[in-house]
């Protein structure tokens, strides 16, 4: 019997917690959870100021999960410190859990940068988690002004989740355009007019100076006035333990295709690592969902003794504004750094495929985005385009563009 | 685990697989009410150019991306079954996003809809194959 302890209760523990039990049924499982609610899906809490789903339906998994999965959650406390000598991890109230591995998911947390003034904001919040999400939705009402400080995805899909619920919302970013991580600047032009014509306020290029209570003032000389604040500039991998331990660690725990920490028995997956990318072939924090589920699926596998590899990351966004989805994957190589692009433009619609020696290396969609997943397979499995009729794959995603015998494999039996 | 696989070499591409496939999952009684008329939301695709066709639906594959994926827990594996909670879903189509074959799709109210083999439909067992004319679309165990 061993002990496995899962630093987080997040996606990434729950792929843990699934790897572990498909290889080790006995052992014991202990999750370390600071927040105290079972594991629930994060990106829902924009729908849920929406009311596209409730507390209950944003459960990630069943009611008797952990009892099923033969897990002791320990609710409301964080891991403070990995001993590697001693093998122990050493919680906020200074109780010692020896592990023989232990998985670090510790996500990442909101980066509030220092506004001048920001302690004479009363109604200010970040938008990570549900109680953060609680506490935002008791402070608003149909009469608010709200501000929301970043134009990335957090930010921007609270701005979705709060449009019919307040009076007016003001969305700024230093960036001068939306989505700056995934989009480029056309693109990102054609989701924020959609976004304008939905009723929300942009001031690009921009940022709070400082704030005066209810007044930002904004480096333009601007000034907003608001009831609500909603940072949003970004997130920081949370890595301090592994980083106290000795890890190596960069922008994110650095783990290697098995999810190993450079610290024994020490794994780490989900928004708190930095893995390959290898649509760029780097390094990259890939903090999204996806990957913290097979990062930790894998990882846990790994833990539990078994042999398992996940050597295919790639960052990969499907999100949707007010009906109009937009769909990004893997990375855009532009003339200069080698790369090509190939580009549709409809009523509503735009596709941008990047190519670069001989591989798809990237995509952008936006307004049709059915069976976008054939290109992204494209870029995960690293698909020579010389072998399939890329030609044609790029006007329409056909498997007529694959050879007779690659859909035979793809189609013919189980996958 | 018996599944849907087709066979190009009989498709005669008459879509009539997505007509049979809208009309289960309608939950209508009468095929002209579920579908004359209307847009309609098979869950199984007529792929295909001018010199061959073949239908695309769910594989269900036993390590599956859009499960793995999915931001709210709605897809899972059932028997093997990939299944989706409607109730779930907020349409995020993640699972578009990813699926290599291509063969998740928007269904109606927002929500993302996909082959479940006809297992939780009043048709009981897949009716793309029982109404293909062609046996171009096989149910079996491979």
């Amino acid at each position: 019997m061993k002990q496995y302890v899962i630093i987080g209760n997040g996606i990434a523990a729950a792929g843990c917690i699934e790897g572990i039990r498909s290889t080790d049924k006995d052992s014991k499982i202990i999750v370390v959870s600071e927040e105290k609610y079972p594991v629930y899906c994060r990106p829902l809490i924009s729908y849920y100021l929406e009311g596209k789903t409730d507390l209950v339906k944003m459960n990630y998994r069943s009611s008797d999960y952990y009892e099923k999965m033969d897990c002791e959650v320990i609710y409301g406390h964080k891991a403070v410190k990995i001993n590697k000598d001693s093998k122990e991890i050493i919680l906020d109230d200074e109780k010692v859990i020896a592990y023989d591995a232990v998985c670090v998911a510790s996500g990442s947390s909101p980066f509030v940068p220092p506004f001048a003034g920001l302690d004479t904001v009363e109604k200010k919040f970040s938008f990570m988690t549900i109680d953060d999400t609680l506490a935002l939705e008791a402070a608003i009402d149909k009469n608010s002004k709200v501000l929301i400080i970043g134009a990335g995805l957090i930010g921007l899909k609270c701005a979705e989740g709060l449009k019919e619920r307040v009076a007016e919302i003001t969305v700024c970013d230093l960036a001068n355009r939306v989505l700056s991580s995934i989009l480029d600047d056309e693109c990102a032009a054609m989701m924020q007019k959609n976004l304008e014509e939905n009723g929300i306020s942009f001031m690009l290029g921009d940022s709070a100076e400082r704030f005066e209570k209810n007044t930002a003032l904004m480096n333009s000389g601007k000034t907003v006035e608001f009831d609500v604040l909603v940072l949003a500039v970004g997130v920081r991998a949370n890595t301090s333990l592994v980083k106290d331990a000795g890890g190596d660690v960069n922008r994110g725990i650095i783990i290697n295709d098995k999810m190993e920490t450079t610290i024994p028995n020490v794994y780490s997956a989900g928004d708190c690592t930095e893995g390959n990318d290898i649509s760029l072939g780097a390094n990259r924090v890939l903090a999204i969902l996806p990957n913290a589920y097979m990062q930790g699926k894998c990882a846990g596998i790994n833990m539990a003794g078994g042999d398992s590899i996940f050597d295919n990351a790639i960052p990969m966004n499907s999100i949707g504004f007010f009906g109009l989805h937009a769909m990004t994957a893997g990375s855009y190589f532009k003339e200069n750094e080698g790369g090509e692009m190939y580009e549709e433009k409809g009523a509503g619609t735009l596709k941008r495929l990047f190519t670069r020696d001989g591989l798809l290396t990237g995509y952008i969609l936006i307004g049709n985005t059915a069976r976008a997943g054939i290109y992204t397979s494209l870029i995960r499995e690293r698909t020579p385009l010389s072998s399939i009729n890329f030609d044609l794959l790029k006007k329409d995603t056909t498997f007529a563009a694959f050879s007779r015998e690659s859909r035979i494999n793809k189609f013919g039996g189980a996958v | 685990m018996k599944r849907v696989y087709a066979n190009e070499k009989w498709c005669l591409g008459c879509r009539l697989c997505e007509y049979n496939c809208a009309f289960a999952n309608s939950g209508e009684v009468n095929m002209v009410k579920a579908l004359k008329g209307k847009p309609i939301f098979p869950r199984i695709h007529v792929d295909g150019d001018e010199s061959i066709n073949f239908a695309v639906s769910c594989r269900h594959c036993k390590d599956p991306l859009c499960v793995k994926s999915c931001i709210s827990g709605a897809l899972s594996i059932k028997d093997g079954v990939i299944c989706i909670d409607h109730n779930k879903c907020v349409g995020c189509l993640t699972c578009i996003l990813v699926c290599p074959y291509g063969a998740v799709s928007e269904g109606k109210n927002g929500v993302v809809q996909k082959c479940e083999l006809c297992l939780e439909n009043s048709c009981g067992e897949p009716a793309c194959v029982k109404g293909c004319p062609n046996n171009a679309i096989v149910y079996e165990e491979r």
